[in-house]
C-alpha cells in the first residue's frame, strides 16, 4: 500500500521557523521513511523568505507554500483555510502540530472541519497495527499517539484507525532535533487561498512581545520545586540555589497551580521538555506527567521527605529530608567546593 | 445580549483509585470525586462580568451523567440565569470531535440568538483544549482562544486581550463568536446565598423522573423555577452515526497503569556531611562547577 505524506504544520514567526516545528519535521522523516513515503510541510505565511530551506534540511521533501498578505499574523481562521487548502492538494496519511497556543488554536479546528480524530500533547508516536475487537479488521501502520491521561494515572494509546489524517499535537522539545543537512533540497509547490468577510472577522489591534525570560529548553542544571516546596516564599531557597549552580528555575505543575511560581517554569507533558545535565527535583513527587517532561535529564537528584515518593524510582541520587534544611546546606556546600578550588 | 458558558464535571485528577478506567478504556467517572472544572469557573465569572457591566442572559450548558446537574447548580448559585444538561447514554464515550458536535446542536435548541459562548481553555481530566476551537468550527463562528480579559463590548463588536505564543494581543471580532478562557485570570464569585438557598433545591428532569414526586412537589419544583431541562438525543437534531463511542473517529487502542522502574541510584542522608560528599561527587563528575 503506498501512504500519503506525513505532514507537519509549519510555525514561524515571519522569518524563522519555530523549533517546535523543525523538530516535528524530524519526527515526520522518521515515520516517514518506515512508511516510504515523503514529508510535507504546510507553510502558510506572508512570504516564505528562506524558510522552506530550513524545512528541507530537517527533511521535508514539500513545502506546501501558502502566501497571502492576510496570512502574516496567525488568526485562526484564515489560517485553517490555509492548511484545508494544503491538506486538500497533499492528501496525508498523518498531519503533526505543535501543542503550542498556535498549534492548540489550529490543530482542533483544522480536524473538526476534516471530521479527522486528533490526539493533543502526544509525549510518543510510533507505527504498529490494530484490529477492531468487534469487525475484525485489520490495519498496518497505524499511527499510535502515546499520551499521559487522567491526572497521569495511566497512559494511553490512541488510535484513528477510519477516518485520515490521523492528527496529533507534539509539545515543544518532546521530539528531538537532528543537526541540518546543509545540502539537501526539495520542492516548493504553491497553493492558492481566498478569503471572504467571516475568515478575517478577527482584527489583531495590537501585538505585545514579551521576551522569555526563563530558558528551560537550553538549561543544563534546572533546580525544581514541586508541592513539598509549600509557599512561594520557599521557592526563594530554590532561586538561591539555582543562582549559585547557573542553573534555571523550573517548577511542577502542582506548584505552577498552586501560584507560588509562573506557568514559564512549569516542566512537564503539558509544560516544557527538558534535557538537562543535572535536574534537581525538590519536593517533587513524580508524577507520570512531569517525568515525561524531564526522564531525559542525564542525572536526577530527589530531595524529598516522602522516601515512597514515585520520583525516588527514577531519581539516579536521592535524599530523604527537608527540603527547606537540604538545599540550604547545597548551597554551603558548593560555596565550599568553589572556595577550595579556587584555593 | 445572550451569552452561553460551556461547563464541565471533571473527575478530581488529583484523587483517583484503581476503578478509575473502565475495560473499554473510557473514564469511569462513577468512581471518582468530581469538581468544578477550574478554567470553566473563570469562564462562567467572565461571563458575570460582562452580564453586570454591559446587561446579559447567561445560560450555563453542561454535558455528561445525570451528576453533573451539579455544576449547572453550581452556576445558578453564582449568577447564571438558565441552566441546561446535555446527557444520555448516547452521548458516553463521545470524544473531542463527537463531543463538539453534541455540544453545537445543544446550544441551538437551547439559546437563540446567542452572541458569545464561553468555555475554559481545557478540562482537567483530558487536558486536550480542542473542544473550544471544535465547538466554535461546528458553530461556523470565529473562535478566540487562551482570553485573558474582556476589554469592551460595542453593539456587536468585542475586543479582547489573550495570550499568544509571543506574548499577547489585543484582538477585535464581531460577535456572534466563541472564546476559551485562561484560568487563574479572574476570581471566580462565590456564590450567593439567596440563590444558594433557593436553588439548592433545583432538580434535574432525571431525578424528576426518579424520585417519584407528588404532583404537588412537581408543580412546586416547575413554578419556582427549579426544574433544570435536560437536552437528551432527542431533543437535539444530531446524527447518531456522528457521536457517543462509535462516531469517534479517535479509539483507545491500550491503556497502561503507569508502572516505574527503578534504577540503579545512590543515597545520600539529609547531613551536612551527606550533602557535602554529593555535592563533591557532582563536582568531580563535572556536572556542577
Amino acid at each position: 500500500m503506498k501512504y500519503g505524506n506525513v505532514a507537519v504544520f509549519v510555525q514561524h514567526n515571519g522569518k524563522k521557523v519555530a523549533d517546535v516545528s523543525l523538530q516535528l519535521v524530524c519526527k515526520a522523516r522518521e515515520l516517514a521513511d518506515e512508511l516510504n513515503t515523503g514529508v510535507s510541510a504546510y507553510l502558510p505565511c506572508g512570504a516564505v523568505k528562506t524558510m522552506p530551506n530550513e524545512l528541507f534540511c530537517m527533511g521535508a521533501d514539500n513545502v506546501y507554500a501558502i502566501e497571502h498578505k492576510e496570512l502574516a499574523d496567525y488568526r485562526s481562521l484564515p489560517y485553517t483555510k490555509a492548511v484545508l487548502e494544503a491538506v486538500k492538494s497533499d492528501n496525508p496519511y498523518i498531519v503533526l502540530f505543535g501543542a503550542t497556543k498556535t498549534g492548540r488554536d489550529l490543530a482542533p479546528r483544522v480536524a473538526s472541519t476534516l471530521k479527522s480524530g486528533l490526539t493533543a500533547d502526544c509525549t510518543e508516536l510510533k507505527l504498529g497495527s490494530y484490529t477492531d475487537n468487534k469487525t475484525k479488521k485489520e490495519y498496518n501502520n497505524l499511527l499510535y499517539q502515546i499520551r499521559p491521561a487522567f491526572g497521569g494515572n495511566i497512559i494511553a494509546t490512541i488510535i484513528n484507525p477510519e477516518r485520515h489524517p490521523q492528527m496529533a499535537t507534539v509539545r515543544e522539545g518532546v521530539m528531538k532535533m537532528k543537526s541540518p543537512e546543509k545540502k539537501r533540497s526539495g520542492k516548493i509547490i504553491p497553493v492558492t487561498v481566498e478569503f471572504n468577510a467571516v475568515d478575517l472577522a478577527v482584527k489583531v489591534i495590537d501585538k505585545v512581545i514579551k521576551e522569555k525570560k526563563v530558558n528551560l529548553t537550553g538549561a543544563n542544571i534546572i533546580v525544581s520545586g514541586g508541592m513539598g516546596v509549600g509557599s512561594r516564599e520557599n521557592f526563594a531557597i530554590l532561586q538561591q540555589l539555582a543562582d549559585a549552580l547557573g542553573a534555571e528555575l523550573g517548577a511542577s505543575r502542582a506548584a505552577v497551580d498552586q501560584g507560588w511560581i509562573s506557568k514559564e517554569h512549569q516542566v512537564g507533558q503539558t509544560g516544557v521538555t527538558v534535557r538537562p545535565k543535572l535536574y534537581i527535583a525538590c519536593g517533587i513527587s513524580g508524577s507520570i506527567q512531569h517525568k515525561a517532561g524531564m526522564d531525559e535529564s542525564l542525572k536526577v537528584i530527589a530531595i524529598n521527605s516522602d522516601p515512597d515518593a514515585p520520583i525516588m524510582n527514577f531519581a539516579h541520587v536521592k535524599i530523604v529530608g527537608d527540603l527547606n534544611e537540604v538545599v540550604p546546606m547545597m548551597i554551603k556546600a558548593y560555596k565550599k567546593s568553589e572556595a577550595v578550588a579556587c584555593n | 445580549m445572550e451569552i452561553v458558558v460551556l461547563v464541565k464535571q471533571v473527575p478530581d485528577t488529583a484523587n483517583v483509585g484503581a476503578d478509575a478506567m473502565k475495560e473499554d478504556g473510557t473514564v469511569n467517572r462513577a468512581a471518582l470525586q468530581t469538581v468544578f472544572n477550574p478554567d470553566d469557573l473563570n469562564a462562567l465569572e467572565l461571563a458575570l462580568d460582562i452580564k453586570d457591566k454591559y446587561g446579559a442572559n447567561v445560560t450555563a450548558i453542561s454535558m455528561g451523567p445525570p451528576k453533573a446537574v451539579e455544576v449547572l447548580k453550581e452556576s445558578l448559585y453564582r449568577g447564571a440565569d438558565r441552566v441546561y444538561l446535555v446527557s444520555d447514554v448516547k452521548f458516553a464515550g463521545s470524544d473531542t470531535l463527537a463531543t463538539s458536535l453534541i455540544l453545537k446542536h445543544a446550544i441551538e435548541a437551547s439559546v437563540k440568538n446567542y452572541d458569545l459562548v464561553l468555555t475554559g481553555r481545557q478540562a482537567i481530566d483530558g487536558d486536550t483544549a480542542q473542544v473550544g476551537p471544535q465547538v466554535a468550527e461546528k458553530l461556523g463562528i470565529p473562535q478566540l482562544t487562551f482570553v485573558t480579559s474582556v476589554e469592551s463590548v460595542n453593539k456587536k463588536t468585542i475586543r479582547v486581550s489573550a495570550l499568544t505564543d509571543e506574548g499577547s494581543a489585543i484582538l477585535e471580532a464581531k460577535m456572534p463568536l466563541l472564546m476559551t478562557v485562561e484560568g487563574d485570570v479572574n476570581v471566580p464569585r462565590p456564590p450567593r446565598v439567596k440563590r444558594l438557598l433557593k436553588y439548592m433545591n433545583a432538580v434535574s428532569e432525571f431525578q424528576m423522573e426518579e424520585d417519584w414526586l407528588t404532583d404537588e412537589e412537581a408543580k412546586y419544583i416547575k413554578e419556582k423555577g427549579l426544574k433544570v431541562k435536560v437536552l437528551s438525543f432527542c431533543d437535539l437534531n444530531v446524527d447518531q452515526n456522528l457521536i457517543g463511542l462509535s462516531g469517534s473517529p479517535t479509539r483507545v487502542k491500550e491503556i497502561h497503569s503507569v508502572v516505574f522502574k527503578s534504577i540503579e541510584s545512590r543515597a545520600y542522608p539529609a547531613t551536612q556531611d551527606g550533602v557535602g560528599s554529593m555535592m563533591n561527587e557532582l563536582v568531580s563528575e563535572h556536572i556542577i562547577g
